[in-house]
């Protein structure tokens, strides 16, 4: 019982991996490979990758019937080929009218576009809430929070009008522009809580220094708003990655169509009669949201436990 | 000179014109920092009324109309409404569907998403990879490619039948079936239980293990060491997630959409509320209904929130009071 207690991660095992706890000065390495062999850790090892095995079968699959030749796919339900071959790959990247390079294009600009406009606009707001005193500030402030909480589907049909009558469907401003105006206020939220807990004393030297806002934002906050910045980063790439609905909505000719959008219309085009190409593809989308899911993995897991993100 | 002055003052100074400089001073440099703040808030602000707030407002409007994109528009009253609860039998059945997705789901998702925090939590060695591992499928599960991932393995011959069929059991079209096809999505938004669980960890971590000690030294065993500190100590963030995913679960759209075709098929049982607006709004245009619908769906998420919160007095804990 005690035993178990006192091995909570923050005391012991985990204190390696997380760097901000102490492990006891008589947990030697010797203790240590002992209680990781004793059978009750050994059980809950094999459940939980036995688990995380089931969880990631179908991605897994997905990958490994990729690469096979189509008639096996339905054949073979294990991970391992038996015969390999890149077809799949390029019977789906031209399968469209377009091939799948145009797409992965356009998904790209729009999201990288994306990202910087977050970064810009969400930082520019997130000082003002955070280190600025005017007016109403709690007002625009719950407005702000309030924004987070409002469902796409309640804007999305005004947001057509305003768009067509701007002449905006069948262009990524309306999927870009948007960002730059700060209208994913999640960020906002979450650079103001980051914001908050920098010292003001930097501030205020910086002040005494003679900078203004400008270079105190510039100069000062931002840099050491890196965390935050990658996790807004990481998180515009993934959402507006797998972005459906509006990509759906704006972009309706085939020439602006993003990977999602192109994806669904070959599900459409070809019915269950292409799973490997369509694999390969989907395959292949996933491939940038798992890079940066490698990449970003400590912002990520900060992020979602300090604001709750998706 | 007065004593009661507690700001030293150069001597000889008459009090009245500094005072009024400092504040004069004072005004001057908070008109400064405001203008300087509304600068930094010009985007926020323009987003604000052109693309969330403005919208928001034209689409109140716009659903006590018969808007379509194309022609006139008249002010129809409350008939929008109306329509939905009383001519629009594939309202009431998204309405429906899209409940026993979110009140099936949620509480599952939560569920398994605690479970294994609290094992992870329990100091098991390579957290950081079990953790991404679980957490993957919270980043990939909205996109296109997991639904069309899906749509094969619970598809006639997909994989859930290959493994059934090793054991002699007979499958079927788990999606093209309407019995089925909302349980699919209903098993692919469960399977996104990674990003609860992240938040559960972090919140296990801020439980102090003192209390465990103190707790079994009283001898209080496994079971009641779960009900007497993790889960009063952890309730604020059950709360916190139950909110998060519910909110997120009313507004499901890609996959159900993905999975179905586009229409709800089979026979309407994946139709879900956002797809019957999108359908309404964007299929045939009638741009005024959908926004009725819209509404009803954030008034939907609003009451929801809000019985949560009265609820939440009943049962979630915070420790500062």
């Amino acid at each position: 019982m005690t035993n178990n207690v006192k091995s909570r991660p923050d005391a012991r095992a985990g204190a390696a991996h997380d760097g901000n706890g102490h492990p006891e000065l008589n947990d030697t390495l010797f203790a240590r490979v002992l209680r990781a062999l004793s059978g009750k850790r050994i059980l809950t090892h094999i459940l939980l990758i036995g688990f995380g095995f089931v969880m990631l079968y179908p991605i897994l699959w997905m990958i490994s019937s990729s690469l096979k030749p189509e008639e096996l796919i339905f054949r073979e339900p294990g991970l391992w080929p038996s015969s390999f071959t890149f077809d799949n790959f390029s019977n789906g990247w031209d399968a469209l009218r377009y091939p799948f390079s145009h797409y992965f294009l356009n998904s790209a600009i729009i999201t990288g576009a994306s990202i910087v406009g977050n970064l810009v606009a969400c930082s520019l707001a997130a000082y003002a809430f955070a280190r600025l005193e005017f007016p109403f500030k709690k007002f625009w402030f719950a407005l702000m929070l309030g924004s987070i909480m409002l469902p796409l589907h309640v804007v999305i049909v005004p947001q057509y009008i305003l768009f067509s009558d701007l002449g905006w469907i069948n262009t990524f401003y309306p999927l870009i522009v948007p960002k730059f105006l700060a209208t994913d206020a999640f960020f906002i939220f979450l650079m103001v809580q980051f914001i908050r807990t920098l010292p003001r004393e930097l501030d205020e030297a910086a002040v005494i220094d003679g900078a203004g806002h400008w270079r105190i934002f510039t100069r000062i906050i931002l840099p050491l708003s890196t965390p935050a910045l990658a996790t807004t980063a990481i998180f515009t790439f993934i959402w507006t990655w797998n972005d459906f609905l509006s990509q759906l909505i704006f972009l309706t000719n085939p020439d602006k169509f993003t990977v999602p959008v192109a994806l669904r219309t070959f599900l459409d085009s070809s019915g269950e009669s292409s799973w490997g190409p369509m694999f390969a593809i989907s395959v292949l989308s996933l491939g940038p949201i798992f890079g940066f899911f490698l990449a970003g993995q400590k912002y990520l897991v900060r992020g979602i436990a300090t604001t709750g993100l998706k | 000179m007065t004593d009661t002055q507690v700001r030293p003052r150069p001597p000889g100074a008459t009090t009245r014109p500094p005072v009024a400089d400092h504040k004069g001073a004072l005004r001057k440099r908070r008109r400064k920092e405001s203008l300087t703040a509304y600068l930094f808030l010009l985007p926020w602000f323009v987003g604000l009324i052109a693309i969330t707030a403005g919208p928001l407002l034209t689409s109140l409007y716009l659903s006590f109309t018969d808007y379509s994109l194309i022609g006139d528009s008249n002010w129809v009253g409350f008939d929008n409404y109306i329509r939905m609860f009383q001519d629009d039998p594939r309202f009431i059945k998204a309405l429906t569907n899209t409940a026993i997705y979110v009140f099936v789901s949620v509480p599952l998702q939560l569920a398994f998403a605690l479970a294994l925090a609290m094992v992870l939590d329990r100091g098991v060695s390579g957290l950081p990879i079990y953790r991404s591992v679980y957490y993957l499928p919270s980043l990939l599960g909205s996109s296109v490619a997991i639904a069309i991932l899906w749509r094969q393995i619970f598809g006639a011959d997909g994989l859930v039948n290959e493994f059934l069929g090793i054991f002699g059991i007979e499958g079927m079209g788990w999606v093209s079936h309407p019995d089925t096809a909302l349980g699919t999505l209903i098993i692919l938004n469960v399977w996104t239980f990674g990003s609860p669980m992240v938040i559960f960890l972090a919140g296990l971590r801020q439980i102090p293990t003192s209390y465990y000690e103190a707790a079994s030294l009283d001898g209080a065993g496994k079971t009641r060491q779960f009900f007497s500190i993790t889960l009063p100590l952890l309730s604020p963030i059950i709360f916190f997630n139950l909110i998060l995913q519910l909110i997120n679960a009313f507004q499901s759209f890609t996959q159900a959409f993905v999975i179905s075709g586009g229409n709800g098929s089979p026979a309407d049982s994946t139709l879900l509320y956002t797809m019957h607006v999108y359908q309404k709004g964007f299929n045939s245009f009638e741009m005024g209904y959908a926004s009725a619908m819209a509404w009803v769906l954030v008034l939907i998420i609003a009451a929801l929130t809000g019985v949560n919160f009265l609820m939440s007095k009943y049962w979630v804990f915070y420790s500062d009071k």
